[in-house]
């Protein structure tokens, strides 16, 4: 499991490699928070070759998204597979992000 | 419960680095018991990898030395999952909250019970060996 980070025009783009459990949730958070602390704004995560989310995973996506609204920017999703649209629709975390179903499309949204 | 036989009985520390691999040998045995692939990459996952690090880290208090034991039972309809750690136990009512209300939908805690209650048939705890947390997924 990994978290690697590309720039696209302004916008930070995470991918989320593995899982993004309890055991990994702080590296990912640290590494969004050291972009922030740099000045981006615009953020995208990318779970195309993610696995499962636990709820700290989830927890960490809404910290970040609360963080980084705080400091003027935006954080967005894309990319869900079909278990993970079923794990945002349960707690419905689909309702307080916006998560658009490719990367394409996400960026365009900025 | 119906006959049954033990998939697995590991004792790990009780540390969240160890959650990851008990996960990944209950996916091998979903598999191998042909459960739907949503049981097997998200029910079971996440409802598993939820009682194990509330087992590590509020059960024993993310206390060094202390270990979790985790073991899956398979009988004719079930695939049970027995979750012990050291600590005093909990009431799951109590504990679970709603996190899709207004007021819970942007903390950051919380959604743990709530996910194991949705993604498993049966969830029970209770005392024996020490506190066990009970997952019970029916298999078809």
């Amino acid at each position: 499991m990994s978290f690697s980070i590309k720039k696209n025009a302004e916008v930070v783009v995470v991918d989320v490699e593995g899982q993004l459990i309890v055991g990994n949730r702080q590296e990912l958070k640290q590494k969004v928070l050291d972009e922030l602390e740099k000045g981006e704004k615009k953020f995208l995560i990318d779970f195309s070759q993610t696995g499962y989310i636990d709820s700290s995973g989830l927890g960490v996506l809404v910290s970040l998204s609360k963080k980084i609204r705080e400091q003027g920017g935006e954080l967005r999703l894309a990319n869900l597979n079909d278990d993970l649209q079923t794990l945002f629709e349960l707690t419905k975390l689909d309702t307080l992000f916006q998560i658009s179903d490719t990367r394409e499309r996400a960026l365009e949204s900025f | 419960m119906a006959e049954s036989r033990v998939a697995f009985d590991l004792h790990i520390p009780s540390d969240v680095e160890y959650i990851e691999g008990v996960v990944e040998l209950a996916r091998q045995r979903c598999r191998e018991l042909k459960l739907s692939p949503t049981k097997c990459s998200l029910n079971v996952p996440v409802a598993l990898s939820e009682a194990l690090s509330n087992a590590i880290l509020r059960g024993n208090d993310k206390t060094g030395g202390k270990a979790v034991r985790v073991r899956a039972i398979i009988t004719d309809t079930d695939l049970v999952f027995e979750i012990v750690d050291e600590g005093p136990g909990f009431d799951l009512d109590e504990c679970e909250q709603d996190c899709t209300t207004a007021e819970n939908l942007s903390k950051e805690e919380g959604r743990g019970l709530f996910l194991m209650r949705r993604l498993m048939d049966r969830v029970e705890s209770f005392r024996d060996e020490g506190n066990v947390v009970r997952l019970t997924l029916h298999r078809e």
